[in-house]
């Protein structure tokens, strides 16, 4: 396929499929976006233009084609307190300046560094952001009525009920048809999404964030930015390996990355809030026959058309139905089973993904967990490896001993090595057979040296047998240094 | 009678049962037996998050798979792996179709009454929509 006929076929190749999975997504981004929004303590309106900016952007310039980006829970998380603290107009800066970071990120071509990021750490943070929206809910039960209560329960028994009836139409969106109907004929006088936020029907406009460009701005914004950068492209690039293995097609990463980057920037000036890509929400388009640009399009531009038409009714959405919602995103979000396969992964497999989701659900920060993940992963990594198996036999004269070394040698084995050798015993010759050992920095020369200069103190011969080729390249560059002097 | 036999399986014991059932009916008439596994939307979730790469996936996959490719190999029956992406119902019914099977055997989880009406039961789809005659393996 030439260029022109790839854009051609990932804009039109699936016209009538992309345009229904766009609309049905858009209708499931809706409540969404504005549940976010709330969490993240803005008016639904900066998630409602987030969400559209993105999908729209993110259908021209994405790397992943029938993938959905839009705003997110694991972004609303991260900016709880910025927003809390600081306000709207330094939460949209620090939206352009997440764009800036992703978009070099991509430019650098670093999208291949999220293999250094452990599975275990991934299911961590997953399972993290599950949780985090289940509990940003609570804050909408305290101090409620039984009617409240009744209304989730109702909410969720439609989600969950309604398919094994007809799949036919979205069972979210019904249920919150349902429940908003029943509140608003009833009279119930229970919360909506109006108590919390207004719902503007009018496009968004280019503005700048309202903040003083100096140095403070940047130290304050900057952590959160990074944060964000970070979370989104994990959340993106995850979301991205999925729908390649849903459609059986490639995506290009670092297109996406510089993709995700462009469309946060843009949020950002619109007054938008940072997001990434969404697994639910490809999930559903790829399921709802969408796999090309134009469904992404057509959920953003469906979106804000339902928001500019029906904002009226929108704001009569009893914060019930929107929890219930959530309570939904946060069961299909969470790993079920890695609960299962627990007791089966790796003891260390387990401790990553437990630490990583503790972490996040203690410190309220996704990037937190992810970091603490990878450090977890990379010391129980170097732990796993650097056990060095040390067998010796002597010959049956007793003038020779043979020492066999298995395994690798750097910085973190090598204590553990010489510890093995016995210096005393009264014998001849040393060899030592390194046939099944790797020799990888000046730690293991080191040793090596050590041990050699220790047998020759008791007037034994050391010899090897067996180095590797890039073993004994490094040997010979480095070798003898560490030695005493004068030999 | 049976030259073209296509066997959709889940990888479940259910599914090796059913394979038994394939080669019996393949070797009536020395047939060929290909073998369709279809991976859904939550499948592709959990297997990516749970592997390192889309090598990985695959690999795994096929490894699945494996135990039921080598009986039908080891009963001297020429079979072919399909791994297909989808809904598992109406994915298998349109690869049978297109391929022109003489027979499409499936095994059934045996779900009791209100399982099958949660989660809706495949072999049920594949049997009323599949062309050719199709063998439900309880």
């Amino acid at each position: 396929m030439n260029r022109v006929e790839k854009i051609k076929y990932e804009w039109f190749g699936n016209v009538r499929g992309d345009v229904l999975a766009g609309i049905v997504v858009a209708l499931a981004l809706i409540p969404e976006a504005i549940a976010f929004s709330i969490i993240a303590g803005v008016d639904p309106m900066v998630g409602l233009y987030a969400s559209f900016c993105i999908s729209v952007i993110i259908a021209f310039i994405g790397g992943r084609p029938g993938m959905i980006s839009a705003a997110t829970g694991a972004m609303a998380l991260l900016m709880v307190s910025l927003v809390a603290d600081h306000g709207l107009q330094y939460l949209l800066a620090a939206t352009i300046l997440t764009g800036i970071l992703q978009f070099l990120f991509g430019v650098l071509k670093l999208a291949t560094l999220i293999k250094f990021v452990p599975r275990s750490v991934m299911i961590g943070f997953v399972n993290a952001l599950a949780i985090m929206i289940l509990t940003s809910q609570f804050q909408h039960f305290k101090g409620e009525s039984w009617i409240m209560y009744s209304m989730v329960a109702l909410t969720l028994a439609i989600i969950y009920l309604l398919p094994m009836v007809t799949k036919a139409v979205p069972s979210t969106l019904v249920a919150i048809i349902v429940v908003t109907a029943i509140a608003v004929f009833a009279g119930l006088g229970i919360r909506t999404v109006g108590d919390l936020g207004n719902i503007t029907s009018q496009l968004p406009v280019f503005m700048l964030p309202e903040i003083p460009l100096t140095f403070d701005t940047l130290m304050i914004i900057f952590p959160y930015s990074l944060a964000l950068a970070i979370v989104g492209l994990l959340e993106s690039l995850l979301t991205a390996n999925i729908v390649d293995d849903m459609t059986d097609t490639g995506s290009n990463k670092n297109k996406e990355s510089r993709g995700q980057g462009i469309a946060n920037i843009v949020t950002g000036f619109f007054g938008g809030m940072a997001g990434c890509a969404m697994i639910g929400q490809s999930v559903i388009n790829v399921k709802s026959g969408g796999n090309g640009r134009l469904s992404s399009l057509v959920a953003g531009v469906f979106l804000m058309f339902l928001i500019i038409a029906l904002g009226g009714i929108v704001v009569q959405i009893p914060m019930a139905a929107l929890a219930g919602v959530m309570i939904m995103v946060s069961i299909s979000t969470f790993d079920w089973s890695s609960l299962r396969n627990l007791h089966k992964v790796p003891r260390t497999d387990a401790i990553v993904m437990i630490a990583t989701v503790i972490t996040v659900v203690v410190t309220h920060d996704l990037s937190k967990g992810v970091l603490l993940g990878v450090l977890l992963s990379a010391i129980f990594f170097a732990a796993k490896i650097s056990k060095v198996k040390v067998k010796s036999y002597a010959t049956t004269d007793g003038k020779k001993k043979i020492y066999q070394v298995d395994g690798q040698i750097f910085f973190a084995s090598v204590n553990d090595m010489v510890e093995k050798f016995d210096f005393t015993e009264s014998i001849n010759e040393v060899e030592i057979d390194l046939t099944n050992a790797h020799l990888w920095d000046d730690s293991a020369i080191g040793a090596l040296d050590k041990i050699e200069t220790k047998f020759e103190q008791n007037h034994v011969k050391v010899k090897y047998k067996g180095l590797n080729a890039e073993s004994r390249l490094l040997k010979r560059k480095i070798g003898g240094l560490s030695k005493a002097s004068g030999h | 009678m049976y030259n073209k036999i296509l066997l959709a399986t889940d990888g479940s014991e259910h599914s090796i049962r059913a394979a038994s059932h394939a080669i019996s009916l393949a070797q009536v008439d020395n047939g060929m037996i290909d073998i369709v596994y279809v991976v859904d939307g939550e499948t592709s979730k959990s297997d990516v998050l749970h592997s390192v790469d889309k090598y990985e996936v695959k690999k795994e996959r096929e490894e699945m798979l494996q135990p039921i490719k080598m009986k039908i190999e080891s009963a001297g029956i020429a079979s072919e792996l399909h791994l297909l992406h989808g809904e598992p119902g109406p994915t298998i019914v349109e690869f049978a179709n297109e391929n022109h099977y003489d027979l499409v055997v499936v095994g059934s989880r045996g779900l009791n009454k209100l399982q099958t009406l949660v989660i809706g039961s495949v072999s049920h789809k594949v049997m009323k929509r599949v062309d050719c005659p199709v063998l439900v393996i309880k």
